[in-house]
């Protein structure tokens, strides 16, 4: 569903992304994992059209995405922080996302908006909020419109457990109706039951790209943080 | 489009530096019409305020609400919507706000005290310097990422464009004075809008004496209805380029 080539892509002499070369999709949840500043973001950013990348080239269901802009209404975008328009109450930022995606209130997912406990403080202003109220709004947003693609950056950093829990069974729920999802997390133990591929990146580069299976068939074990440990780890040893 | 630019204009009205803005305009106009007893007169004192204090607020309010609209435009590109579109209509949200604020503060006052040819072209040109120093506005905005440096160079530009042109014409005047230089000048007279709109004014009203040099040689050089044309397309020139540069820098933005 999502084919991108040889994206590079520089902020200075820094190379956030070095030539990654990937497809993602259909019905695949895909985790995208390395340390902190390996450019998972900016891979997110370059699908979204955020961030233009240096080279290559990104496809969306075979379009090329480069200047274009209907796609995007098929993805539903979470950013890991989430950045509204301070002076704007929570249902004003959700009325001028309906209306900018000219979806009317019939057709629109409003399941997490109930769950995550959001329609109780619909009239607060956006500043106002706390950080985990403002991911539960991203979250809310990403979800609302039946996207094809979700693309989630740290969902669940800074929610609370309960909130945390309920947004992982609606991301198990969209999985199972074969959309394609992106998740990037450092929680790795929350990933387990989520995902079925693993992407994991280092320095801007690809190290590999697998089946969440086969990874944890090579190295043995049946946790995903501790087979992520152990090829850390291998790969420490072989640097230095 | 026209739903951003609602989105865009609901927040400008809400924002209450465009009303103290359109109330300052209306007490300057007024007070000047009411100290003197000839609305002519009145006409030049407004018209010397008009070219200072528009130029000012209006480059220097849209720089900074630009700047503070980063969450705004971070929230809409993620968003089924053309970077084109998000731009102009941060765009014409800011001039048609800011026109209106003129129109209600100085335009009113000028249509009461002196609604002839040149009201109306006093009226023009302030509207055109409203739409050309919000356009110079998102180029400065466009052009830097850092807030402080933005905003310091939209008051370089508001500075260079109101005062420091016209010492370089007048320093080049004396230095070359030896030479022929009214075609030169005729040319350097388009690379100011704010001396565009001075001349545009200056050549409706007639006044020759107050024109200066490169309004004379304008009208020497074009006759007054050409001159005014030119002027006014200048002016169009000054709106349209800044923006589309602007623009152009915002579609390759990393966000």
């Amino acid at each position: 569903m999502i084919v991108a080539k040889n994206i590079t892509k520089k902020f200075g002499k820094l190379k956030a992304l070095d030539n990654i070369s990937v497809t993602f999709s259909k019905g695949e949840c895909i985790a995208l994992l390395g340390p902190n500043g390996c450019g998972k973001t900016t891979l997110i950013k370059s699908l979204l059209g955020m961030v233009v990348p240096d080279d290559g080239t990104i496809h969306f269901d075979s379009e090329p995405i480069a200047g274009k802009w209907k796609y995007r209404s098929r993805i539903g975008y979470m950013p890991q922080i989430g950045r509204y328009p301070e002076n704007m109450t929570i249902a004003q930022v959700i009325g001028m996302m309906k209306d900018i995606r000219k979806e009317n209130d019939k057709n629109t997912d409003e399941e997490l908006v109930k769950s995550l406990g959001l329609q109780n403080m619909m009239q607060k202003k956006m500043r106002t909020l706390s950080g985990g109220t403002t991911q539960k709004v991203s979250a809310a947003l990403a979800f609302m419109f039946h996207p094809d693609v979700l693309i989630l950056d740290e969902p669940t950093a800074g929610l609370d457990p309960l909130s945390s829990e309920r947004l992982k069974q609606k991301i198990i729920r969209e999985k199972q109706n074969g959309k394609l999802v992106l998740i990037t997390s450092h929680i790795l133990s929350e990933l387990d039951d989520l995902i079925t591929e693993v992407f994991y990146m280092q320095e801007g580069k690809l190290v590999f790209h697998k089946k969440l299976t086969a990874l944890k068939e090579e190295t043995g074990e049946i946790k995903l943080s501790k087979a992520i440990a152990k090829i850390m780890r291998e790969e420490m040893v072989e640097r230095y | 489009m026209k739903k951003l630019l609602k989105y865009v204009i609901v927040d400008l009205v809400q924002n209450k530096i465009v009303l103290i803005y359109t109330a300052l305009l209306l007490v300057i106009s007024l007070s000047v019409f009411n100290l003197e007893n000839n609305a002519a007169k009145g006409m030049l004192s407004l018209l010397n305020i008009i070219l200072i204090i528009v130029p000012l607020i209006c480059i220097i309010f849209s720089t900074i609400y630009i700047y503070n609209s980063a969450e705004f435009i971070e929230l809409l590109v993620s968003q089924p919507l053309k970077r084109k579109t998000i731009w102009l209509s941060l765009f014409s949200g800011l001039s048609s706000s800011l026109s209106l604020a003129f129109f209600i503060g100085a335009g009113i006052p000028v249509l009461l005290y002196h609604a002839d040819a040149t009201g109306f072209m006093m009226i023009a040109t302030g509207l055109f310097l409203t739409i050309v120093f919000v356009s110079i506005a998102m180029l400065a905005a466009g052009l830097t990422r850092d807030k402080a440096k933005g905003i310091g160079l939209s008051i370089l530009l508001w500075l260079y464009l109101s005062l420091i042109f016209d010492a370089l014409v007048l320093f080049l005047l004396f230095q070359f004075q030896d030479y022929p230089l009214e075609k030169v000048m005729v040319i350097f007279s388009f690379l100011n809008p704010i001396n565009l709109g001075r001349i545009q004014i200056l050549l409706q009203m007639d006044i020759s004496a107050l024109m200066g040099y490169t309004g004379a040689v304008f009208r020497d050089f074009f006759g007054n209805n050409t001159g005014i044309i030119l002027s006014f397309l200048g002016l169009l020139i000054w709106i349209i380029f800044p923006l589309m540069i602007s623009l152009k820098k915002f579609k390759g933005k990393d966000l």
